[in-house]
């Protein structure tokens, strides 16, 4: 009885005990939702262009932000290194599309998601290499995202809202529309929409397959730059930052593989989730239950959906 | 005909290089991460211990005219690949081994007792394994996780007015959730139950190091008097960080020895200021020793540590522990009149380890750290630790040599070690006699 009472009363009469920590707890979990949407849309874009999943996602979002903070160290000004960290993602861009895509065009699947696995570790070599192994800090005060904490004083506690929070749900928030508008608006976007739908109708009406693939994976890279800054800001920037990429994975089942607004709304519906359960229930299970709490959330909505929110449904003639 | 006679002179050269070097050198592997998510605290570390050593190599031509042949293994602080190391290393036949990851040292602590290889994990590992009846191979000094936990309540007790003041109090742990995070758990459960206080646990799963805004919502939540951190790699920064975030006061949050680096509280900035750890050696670069290294090794360009890192607290942290290898090394060479020792023969050193202030002086390090005194029975020392707090750019000392609660320690580590012997029969009965000056 008493364990129904911590499950199914006692969250929700802390709910309204203590509504300032309700709205901390949505608060961070709209951040962090913000950035797995981010995350996932890296995922979303390459998989959509080229019916690759892409599990170079993470260590591009490592390699991104290395780049960066690299470049400041031996000495280039922040915005001159956040362009040229703009210009390596393009190169990288190209070299993938070169080097991996183009031989293994017509292969299965499979195949090319394997390749994605080898360019896995050849960021990982590279940006080892290249930076080494140490944590960095971000340079945040460099680029002028702004830092310490607004105290709103609300509902008989405070609210701490992190400036550099808000900086990152308004930036990512603009990448996504601003993706959103490329997609639907724009002669490039249409294309990628046509390839996304058919490679072969894409083709027959001229659209350059090699030319759309550096374009996604350029994006891909833009999406990795901007997530690298906004948690190598919270935290540092180091190989682990990888680790947390791995969040996308339930955002995509739960979002579907081939939706930018299933990424988005798979994005904050973890991220709030996995908040408010790590928060009201997770002492029940002993805490940091965040890690397979998100995989559980994505679970129970693939139950009714199991296309996900967003996406597709496949229907195959046998 | 010239090729054939090429061929024949590279075989007999190989045939007499290998002999040469197997028989004029001792093997110390050290298992390391430079990669991955730990490589924030396992690069000073792996730096820290390589040069000491190589140091003594160039130096005074290795120890007691032997030189050391170092080789590092990659582990990425994964214990699978930990064992894959220690596996593919044995057949070379090394003195000791370092795993450097209390999850390796589990791994590797059965294996090492059959193939009768010297284990040292260094203020880490399995705490049990400080009883040498039990353990013969293995070494844990300076003090065990469950030493260090004893000190940081000692110390917050101290703070609070004394134990009995505990009494009803909160104290938060926020852990790495694996081998090393849990280690320390069984003796806070029972402080707690001595003293009268609550324990609120807070596990930091490895896939959410840098993820950690849920959990210190928590903590904000629960309000401990105290937060006790038991993080590495990535974890540490972040919670730092996270901890400011809420304004927990800083100067109520210790972490173990292996939350301390300056990589840790810096990128806190100012709001890590305050942060308090444990420690058991000293940081800087001015000890002779130190400078030693930097002439010896850094500066010909034999070293991967930038110049700037020399003096770091993991960086010292490695020295200390190549410093107790060494000396091992040393007290073997004495024991048995060898000068190649073996792994047997290092396990006497191990166990008749004394390393005075007097020596640590002779060895250009004065006061780099407390002394070590290990025995046959007793593999660990349980020495003391002091608190340093970090003042937004480095660590001070802030308090005196805090010795742990033996009284409390000891009783938990005699029965974990009985514990662990019986859930794994068979398990090697001690054969090796005890030297007469352990």
């Amino acid at each position: 009885m008493d364990l129904l009472y911590q499950i199914f009363v006692d969250p929700f009469v802390q709910m309204g005990t203590a509504p300032d920590l309700l709205v901390q707890t949505l608060w961070e979990g709209l951040v962090s939702g913000v950035l797995y949407a981010l995350i996932a849309l890296g995922f979303v874009l390459i998989f959509k262009a080229s019916g690759v999943f892409n599990f170079a996602q993470g260590i591009m979002v490592v390699f991104a932000a290395l780049t960066l903070v690299g470049l400041y160290e031996k000495g280039v000004p922040a915005f001159l290194a956040l362009a040229l960290t703009i210009v390596v993602m393009l190169g990288l861009a190209v070299l993938v599309e070169r080097l991996m895509l183009r031989p293994l065009v017509n292969q299965p699947d499979i195949v090319l998601f394997m390749a994605t696995f080898g360019l896995t570790y050849v960021l990982i070599g590279l940006g080892e290499i290249i930076f080494g192994g140490d944590p960095k800090v971000m340079i945040a005060d460099q680029l002028y995202l702004p830092r310490g904490a607004i105290d709103v004083n609300m509902l008989g506690g405070f609210v701490s809202l992190q400036k550099i929070d808000i900086a990152a749900a308004i930036i990512a928030s603009l990448m996504v529309a601003g993706l959103a508008v490329v997609f639907q608006k724009t002669r490039i976007g249409r294309a990628l929409r046509a390839v996304a739908d058919s490679h072969k109708a894409a083709l027959s009406v001229g659209i350059s397959l090699e030319q759309i693939w550096v374009v996604v994976w350029f994006a891909a890279g833009i999406v990795a730059l901007a997530t690298g800054i906004m948690w190598g800001a919270r935290s540092n920037v180091s190989f682990a930052l990888e680790i947390v990429s791995l969040k996308a994975l339930p955002v995509l089942i739960l979002g579907g593989l081939t939706s930018i607004p299933g990424a988005i709304v798979g994005g904050i519906i973890i991220g709030v989730g996995e908040k408010l359960g790590e928060f009201y229930w997770g002492p029940l299970l002993g805490s940091g239950i965040e890690s397979w709490l998100a995989y559980v959330i994505a679970l129970i909505f693939l139950l009714f959906r199991p296309q996900g929110l967003f996406g597709e449904r496949i229907i195959e003639r046998i | 005909m010239r090729m054939k006679q090429l061929a024949l002179g590279v075989a007999l050269a190989g045939i007499m290089a290998a002999p040469a070097l197997a028989q004029n050198s001792i093997f110390v592997p050290l298992l390391t991460y430079r990669t991955g998510p730990f490589s924030n605290s396992g690069i000073p570390i792996a730096n820290g211990m390589h040069d000491y050593l190589a140091m003594l190599n160039e130096r005074d031509g290795g120890i007691g005219g032997v030189k050391l042949a170092i080789e590092e293994c990659e582990t990425g602080y994964k214990n699978e690949k930990g064992v894959e190391c220690y596996e593919a290393l044995k057949s070379k036949k090394p003195v000791v081994v370092n795993p450097y990851s209390t999850g390796i040292t589990l791994a590797l602590i059965p294996k090492a007792s059959v193939d009768h290889i010297p284990i040292l994990s260094m203020a880490y590992g399995l705490s049990a394994s400080a009883q040498g009846q039990d353990f013969p191979w293995i070494f844990n000094p300076p003090a065990t996780y469950w030493d260090g936990l004893s000190m940081i309540i000692k110390y917050i007790a101290d703070k609070e007015g004394g134990l009995a003041n505990l009494k009803g109090k909160t104290i938060g742990y926020i852990y790495f959730d694996g081998g090393y995070g849990l280690e320390p758990i069984p003796l806070l459960d029972q402080l707690a139950k001595d003293y009268g206080f609550t324990v609120k646990k807070y596990p930091v799963p490895p896939a959410d190091m840098q993820n950690q805004s849920g959990l210190w919502l928590n903590v904000r939540r629960d309000r401990p008097a105290w937060m006790i951190m038991w993080g590495w790699g990535a974890m540490n920064p972040t919670a730092v960080q996270e901890a400011a975030k809420i304004n927990y006061p800083m100067d109520h949050m210790i972490g173990v020895w292996w939350s301390g680096s300056e990589d840790d509280a810096r990128p806190a900035g100012a709001g890590g200021k305050g942060y308090l750890s444990l420690n058991f050696n000293s940081v800087g670069a001015n000890y002779p020793a130190i400078q030693d290294i930097q002439k010896y090794v850094i500066d010909k360009g034999n070293s991967q540590t930038a110049k700037d890192k020399v003096g770091d607290n993991f960086y010292n942290r490695g020295v200390m522990n190549s410093v107790i290898i060494a000396e091992a090394i040393r007290n073997a060479q004495q024991l048995t009149g060898k000068k190649e020792v073996n792994a047997e023969d290092l396990r006497r050193g191990f166990e008749t380890l004394k390393i005075t202030p007097e020596r640590w002086k002779e060895l250009g390090l004065e006061g780099f750290a407390g002394p070590v005194n290990v025995t046959c029975t007793d593999h660990n020392g349980h020495h003391a630790a002091y608190v340093q707090q970090w003042d937004g750019t480095k660590w001070v000392k802030v308090s005196d040599w805090i010795t742990p609660m033996k009284d409390k320690v000891q009783p938990l580590l005699d029965a974990a070690a009985q514990d662990y012997v019986t859930k794994n029969q068979p398990w090697p009965k001690r054969t090796e006699a005890c030297d007469k000056s352990s």
